[in-house]
């Protein structure tokens, strides 16, 4: 044996990874991590990518991390420090703007602007949200039960679940099926008028899917706003201070102090398997490690097909995996800027044109600005995307970290990272570079037809396909949740059914990336359930 | 005049709660607006001597407990399964026919896939194992996950016990099935891009969403409810015209001693808050009853029918939002010739989905208010069955266009964009088969506008609000509502807005949930003694 | 940024300390004067006028106005006369009360809805199927409440005529300045009172007559400080304080109904169907298991618990909306929602909510309060309510 034995190796220092292996030290574990890339984060890093500018490269905003794992790996002592994110804008085509406020008042008083029946219905829906938010947490904490095992277990944890379903009253029930079923644009079409106001919220339900907001199943993601605020204490959406990568590096920091060791540079080429347990790693230079306990934080395709040989899996495991969907449809552009964008629809002259409320720049620009400009535009968006090309006019929900943490660029001069879609891994043809810059200028493109001094102010751009995602991360088509979100990827079918539950069928061997229950956001919650699976402990 | 029940409309799933109701010995009448019974199902004269479809093209699904009941059987409804089930019009003269038999459909694919040659025979049974589960739940009052009581806990455990039934993989595949995109569960199936085109239009049939959208793999499951074992898009149809089926259904009612009235439309109900006090009708004849079946889409009959205050605010909204959105226009041509393909296929489905990104697009077109440049065709010939339909050596071609959406992004439906539904499909069949527009000696166009003017089907829908995951089973036509009962007393819902989403089906359950309440309300009586 | 009323321009002229508050997405002064304890007397001496622009204010009109407004409220809208005003609560199909306020009949057709909570989507939702305009005059309509025993004499010297016949509950057009308003015989404060409803444009010389006529009668304009004891005085509830909304609950026992707010009384179970009717039928046959009452605290134990720590009772002179246990025995059987310390009746005062068993005026119950940092329970009696109730209010 080339190196010591420990009790546990995770494979990758993904945020999960490394909740999972924080979870496992913590518990006694003699923990070895090993991590591709020089540094920890997966696709939550920070990178310099033009000097002097700090990137949140991949993963920008913070909100689903669960607050039992910021409470139990007691990470604001490690650096976890998520600064909020305040409003959102979304220009529209007309010169006219909608903006969404973190203050009531002052967002009643926006969307009154743009229909009074909307600016009502607006609390009603949120406060659906929330109860809906309210009663989904419990399943994201839960281990998820097989509906088709008839073990006493099972039975108890399914009649627990029906249970939670029933405590929940009809109304709530029946919405949460609605919002598990339905379109985004249907569901957010039973509330509202105001089309601006649709395109923005349902938005941010395709986020990560290879959906458009029409299609069924889009509805549930526009839960995922609403998640983080019921944890009261912990802000909703924000950005951890000095970058993304600060969150990977607070876990880090909680897994060493209880004792794991992170090794970096270290890609794992396969794992070791002996009669059908898993015995150790082997690194692609061939170092081999061993360990009892071998947790994959990588995707299910890459852990899976990748791996483990073929032979040591049975073969309609084998069938799932392939056939769960892992389209990539997101691309991230980092802008490096020496002055801050001005949106034409914010200056103040044009705000009084539309009779809405003057707002200084430095107050808009420090929360999101959403190019989601009518339902159609997004919709078409995805139109390019289903049929094989990038989106001409994408959506984007661009952010500006340096307005909030100064730190992140040279004083007076910005980073920018605008989140687009549709960029389909798979476009026809492929990826090329040519693509990419193509795909890079729509991107600009369609920001200036919003802030026109953009052009002038870039001195840095990244531009990142699915393509460039899948080969820094190693995430498979680029999915940026290891897996589509859908309700057939979901819960006991995530990633394959039977294997739920962090298990393999090799023993010995589990999985803890989002690519399990619940999956989704830069949320821990995989990590957490499979240490605590591994351990034996009840959630 | 006093009746012990009001059936109002005379399609399929008012005429059979009608012939149901009257053998249970009430006193019932049909009331229909127009003058033929029917409704999207007739049989309607379409140009002089000349009768088709009027918009339907096959029966569905007719509950064998509902055959039973009625003592109808198939002969006797003139109902045939033709051989070829559909066919794929392709381009260059090219066919792919889904044949009633797996067997030969599998030898047919041969020649363009081995793999999907072989996979044939288990999808049809996979589809036959998955809509049979479906078929038990649509054959029984429609699960209410929320309801308490022994009884209720007892029919969920039933279903449980079904479920289970379907074994531990049957469980986590229906699971898994119900949710999926229709393009999904074929890419996983087959690699033809004809046969996923044409299996696909299941799950997208008169829908407004296209094969790449969530859960149409279980609209594919819902019209393949009641199939033969194994065998995809097989549908009955009437020889003689779908309105067979209306004409029979009709003299059971009579001859179980039900009144049929037509050219009575429905003004409103007249409820009191003890409930249906009396229908009355567009002349100003009132009938007096305490027990009203409407068989007309929810929102009709909620809606335009009882006086608003009876209908609390946030069931108006549900009733508000449920989606219809028609999306097929109905063409009639009148040809004096067959197309070329021979009549084992004419006489089944002849469709034009030549693969499942052709339906996307056409589908997409929807999205934005407009119709499909390339649209979805699914053409039946009536006369190839029953040559008396048509004057000598006319045959009369039934086509229902998609995606022509109700509302245009533009505009109102008008004599022009009629024409252009027509002249589009001229132009697609004449692509498949050159010089057909020569063939055309008459033709007439409706549109979801007149659908929903003629038919009174909301927004032209055909089945009475999209059959879509959150509109079925509980959720169906709003929650609360799903066994027929409505908050009124007295007042019950049936038709294909109702659970189980197809008419007869709906009307045997509708009836069953006014004897259960009628016994419900005598026992009672008995236990107290009054 | 917040909304400012049309009154700004002369209420942000006499502010003093900066005292200022949000009402509806509005800027309004809790107290002008550095303390609002002379704008409380005001109301009860001479006059106080308020400014309650921010109360959300809708107009319905049309030929299914009353059969709207009457499947919506409790109270049969049938039997409010045109030139009638009518308070009243309303409810969800299961009975629990969304909202109360005021509905101003105008003319066969044509009324006002003045609310706390915005209610412009509710009115649609129920509308639908019906005749009726419904039009969102909470911006367009200005409001100025002028209550007190002088506020008879005030109004009448700025619109110049008798104000005698309008009797409690009635309105009656009239011109300040030369300017249309209403004026309606109504009031937030259980003492004889006027608010008088304007265009916002005209909403500053309406404000500069009346406090020219009303200044040598002692006029004060006043802030939420001062109405906020006076309505506990007249046992007045208050949306979000004494009561959660229907749409705003988060669990079943946040919910209550007009019987649980000793509004029964505005229960008309005999009209045509609304809102609520099937739930509150029952309640109406079985009682409600809850009660809105008075409570008044006991000044001798108040003063013994403060003996006890060595002080002298300290209360304040703010109104509370703490929610603080009220405990029958060793049981707690309900919470009081606001309670202030009454210059006027010189009792400590409370609304509270507590199970019926408990709710028999006289009943001796236990009030929490904390006495420096420690909690002690005061005794508290049920008490009818108004606690105080003027014959000028309605003569």
């Amino acid at each position: 044996m080339k190196n010591g034995k420990v009790d546990a190796i995770v494979i990758g220092a993904g945020h999960n990874g490394l909740v999972c292996a924080a979870y496992l030290a913590r518990a006694g574990k003699k923990v070895l991590v090993l991590e591709r890339r020089h540094l920890v984060g997966g696709a939550a890093v920070t990178e310099e990518i033009v000097p002097g500018f700090k990137f949140s490269e991949f993963s920008y905003v913070v909100s689903l991390l669960r607050p039992e794992i910021i409470r139990e790996l007691d990470l604001p002592a490690h650096g976890l420090q998520i600064l909020p994110l305040e409003s959102t804008v979304t220009p529209m085509p007309n010169g006219n703007y909608l903006a969404a406020w973190a203050d009531h008042d002052e967002t009643r008083r926006e969307l009154y602007r743009h229909s009074p029946l909307d600016a009502d219905a607006y609390d009603e829906f949120g406060l659906l949200m929330h109860h809906m938010a309210h009663a989904v947490k419990p399943i994201i904490g839960m281990m998820p039960p097989d509906p088709a095992s008839l073990s006493p277990r099972e039975l108890m944890s399914l009649g627990k679940l029906g249970g939670h379903m029933r405590s929940l009253g009809a109304r709530k029930f029946y919405a949460l099926h609605k919002l598990m079923t339905m379109s985004s644009a249907d569901y957010l079409d039973e509330w509202f008028e105001t089309d601006v106001l649709k395109a923005t919220k349902a938005a941010s339900g395709i986020i990560g899917t290879f959906m458009g907001p029409r299609s069924p199943g889009s509805a549930y993601v526009l839960l995922h706003h609403y998640m983080g605020e019921i944890d009261g204490a912990f802000r909703a959406w924000g950005f951890q201070k000095g970058g993304t990568g600060g969150v990977s590096e607070a876990i880090a920091g909680a897994a060493r102090r209880f004792g794991a060791e992170i090794r970096l540079e270290a890609p794992v080429g396969r794992v070791l398997v002996n009669n059908g347990r898993s015995v150790g790693v082997a690194l692609e230079n061939g170092d081999e490690y061993r360990a009892d306990i071998v947790v994959s934080g990588l995707d299910p395709k890459r852990t899976f097909l990748k791996l483990v040989e073929e032979r040591e899996l049975p073969s309609d495991f084998v069938a799932s995996i392939r056939r769960f969907k892992t389209r990539g449809s997101s691309g991230k552009v980092n802008l490096a800027l020496s002055e801050l964008p001005r949106l034409t629809c914010m200056e103040p002259e044009n705000i009084a044109r539309w009779g809405g409320v003057p707002i200084p720049p430095q107050r808009y620009l420090r929360g999101a600005i959403s190019v989601s400009p009518t339902m159609d535009y997004v919709e078409r968006a995805y139109d390019d995307a289903k049929h094989g090309s990038f989106s001409r006019r994408p959506y984007m929900d661009v952010v500006i970290p340096s307005m909030i943490d100064p730190g992140m660029a040279p004083p007076g001069q910005h980073v920018m990272s605008i989140f687009c879609q549709y960029a389909p891994f798979a476009i026809d043809g492929g990826w090329d570079d040519a693509k990419r810059e193509a795909f890079g200028d729509a991107v600009v493109d369609a920001l200036a037809a919003f802030a026109p001094n953009i052009r002038r102010a870039i001195i840095g751009r990244q531009v990142l396909t699915p393509a460039d995602i899948e080969r820094i991360t190693g995430l498979t088509e680029g999915n940026i949740f290891q897996g589509e979100l859908a309700l057939d990827q979901l819960f006991f079918l995530r990633p394959a059914p039977g294997y739920a539950k962090y298990r393999t069928p090799v023993d010995g061997f589990y999985q803890c990336g989002s690519g399990t229950h619940p999956g989704g956001g830069i949320m821990g919650a995989s990590g957490r359930l499979a240490a605590l699976t591994i351990l034996g402990e009840r959630p | 005049m006093r009746y012990d029940v009001v059936v109002i409309g005379g399609g399929l799933a008012g005429l059979t709660s009608a012939a149901l109701l009257a053998k249970g010995g009430r006193r019932v009448i049909v009331l229909e607006r127009r003058d033929t019974l029917g409704g999207l199902h007739s049989t309607e004269e379409i140009a002089p001597g000349i009768r088709g479809e009027a918009v339907q093209h096959d029966i569905g699904w007719i509950p064998a407990s509902v055959m039973e009941a009625l003592a109808l059987d198939e002969a006797q409804l003139s109902l045939v399964r033709p051989a070829a089930s559909a066919t794929s019009l392709l381009r260059g003269g090219r066919t792919l026919t889904l044949w009633s038999d797996p067997a030969r459909t599998a030898r047919e694919l041969a020649s363009h896939s081995e793999k999907d040659a072989r996979a044939w025979g288990a999808f049809g049974e996979r589809v036959t194992r998955l809509a049979g589960f479906l078929q038990a739940i649509y054959e029984a009052p429609a699960p209410e996950p929320l309801a308490s009581g022994a009884r209720e806990v007892l029919a969920m455990l039933g279903l449980g016990r079904r479920v289970r039934s379907l074994g531990r993989d049957g469980i986590v595949d229906l699971l898994r099935t119900l949710p999926m995109s229709v393009a999904d569960l074929l890419d996983e199936t087959f690699e033809t891009p004809a046969l996923k085109g044409l299996v696909a239009t299941s799950g997208v049939s008169r829908l407004s969403q296209g094969p790449q959208s969530g859960a149409t793999a279980f609209v594919l499951l819902h019209h393949h409810v009641g199939a033969p074992a194994g065998a995809i898009r097989s549908r009955a149809i009437a020889r003689g015209g779908l309105g067979v089926l209306a004409s029979a259904l009709a003299e059971r009612a009579r001859s179980a001693g039900a009144e049929i009235r037509t050219n009575a439309a429905v003004s409103r109900i007249a409820v009191t808050e003890d409930g249906v006090r009396s229908v009355v009708l567009a002349n100003g004849d009132e009938l007096e009853t305490t027990l009203v079946l409407s068989t007309l889409d929810p929102r009709h009959t909620l809606y335009d029918l009882i006086d608003p205050i009876y209908i609390d605010p946030e069931l108006s909204e549900a009733v508000r939002t449920v989606r219809y959105r028609g999306a097929c226009a109905k063409v009639h041509l009148v040809l004096d010739g067959l197309p070329p393909l021979g009549t084992e296929l004419l006489e089944g489905a002849l469709v034009v989905a030549p693969d499942m990104a052709y339906l996307e697009r056409a589908y997409d077109a929807a999205k934005y208010g407009d119709i499909s440049e390339r649209p979805y065709l699914e053409a039946r010939i009536p006369t190839v069955h029953d040559a008396s339909l048509a004057t000598a050596g006319r045959h009369v071609m039934s086509v229902l266009v998609q995606w022509v959406p109700h509302r245009l992004r533009a505009g109102a439906w008008d004599a022009s964009r009629r024409e252009a539904v027509g002249d589009l499909v001229v132009a697609t069949l004449g692509e498949l088969f050159p010089g057909f527009a020569s063939r055309i000696v008459a033709g007439a166009v409706l549109s979801p506008a007149d659908i929903e003017e003629r038919y009174g089907a909301t927004e032209g829908s055909l089945t009475h609000g999209e059959l879509t995951l959150d509109q079925v089973l509980f959720m169906r036509p709003v929650p609360g509502l799903s066994r027929h009962a409505t908050p009124i007393p007295g007042l019950y819902l049936a038709g294909p807005g109702t659970h189980p989403g197809t008419s007869i089906a709906s009307a045997s359950l509708a009836v069953k949930a006014i004897g259960a309440v009628r016994r419900a309300r005598s026992g009672d009586r008995a236990a107290t003694g009054v | 940024m917040l909304k400012t009323t049309p009154f700004h321009a002369r209420t942000a002229a006499i502010m003093e300390g900066q005292q200022w508050r949000r009402w509806a997405g509005f800027l309004v002064a809790s107290a002008y004067e550095m303390s609002h304890e002379r704008e409380y007397h005001a109301i009860r001496n001479s006059a106080a006028l308020f400014d309650v622009s921010p109360l959300y204010k809708y107009q319905v009109r049309g030929r299914d106005a009353t059969r709207l407004l009457d499947r919506i409220v409790t109270r049969n809208v049938a039997k409010c006369q045109p030139c009638q005003v009518m308070y009243t609560p309303w409810c969800d199909p299961r009975g629990k009360q969304i909202d109360d306020g005021t509905l101003h009949r105008f003319g066969e057709n044509d009324y006002r809805l003045t609310s706390a909570d915005p209610n412009l989507r509710w009115l649609h939702q129920n509308a639908r199927g019906m005749q009726v305009q419904i039009g969102d005059d909470s911006e367009r309509i200005a409001s100025l409440s002028i209550q007190g025993p002088l506020s008879r004499t005030i109004l009448e010297h700025a619109i110049g005529r008798d104000l005698a016949g309008l009797k409690y509950f009635r309105l009656t057009n009239a011109t300040i300045a030369g300017i249309p308003v209403v004026v309606s015989r109504t009031g937030y404060t259980g003492d004889l009172g006027y608010e008088v409803w304007m265009e916002a444009g005209d909403a500053l010389p309406v404000w500069d007559e009346i406090v020219a006529q009303g200044r040598p009668y002692g006029i004060t304009p006043a802030g939420m400080l001062a109405l906020d004891i006076a309505r506990i005085e007249a046992g007045l509830i208050l949306l979000d304080v004494d009561y959660v909304s229907a749409r705003k609950a988060l669990i079943p026992g946040q919910l209550s109904s007009p019987f649980e707010l000793a509004l029964g009384w505005t229960v008309s179970i005999d009209k045509q169907p609304f809102n609520g009717k099937e739930a509150l039928a029952r309640e109406a046959a079985n009682g409600p298991s809850w009660s809105l009452v008075g409570l008044e605290v006991d000044w001798l134990t108040l003063e013994r618990l403060y003996e006890s720590m060595g002080l002298a009772p300290r209360l304040p002179t703010m109104a509370s909306r703490v929610s603080v246990p009220v405990y029958d025995g060793s049981k707690q059987v309900g919470y009081a929602t606001s309670s202030a310390w009454s210059p006027l009746l010189k009792r400590y005062i409370a609304l509270a909510h507590v199970e019926s068993g408990s709710a028999k005026p006289g009943k001796e119950l236990e009030f929490e309060i904390t006495v420096e940092h420690r909690r002690k329970r005061a005794t508290a009696r049920v008490r009818k309510l108004p606690f105080y109730d003027p014959p000028r209010k309605r003569a």
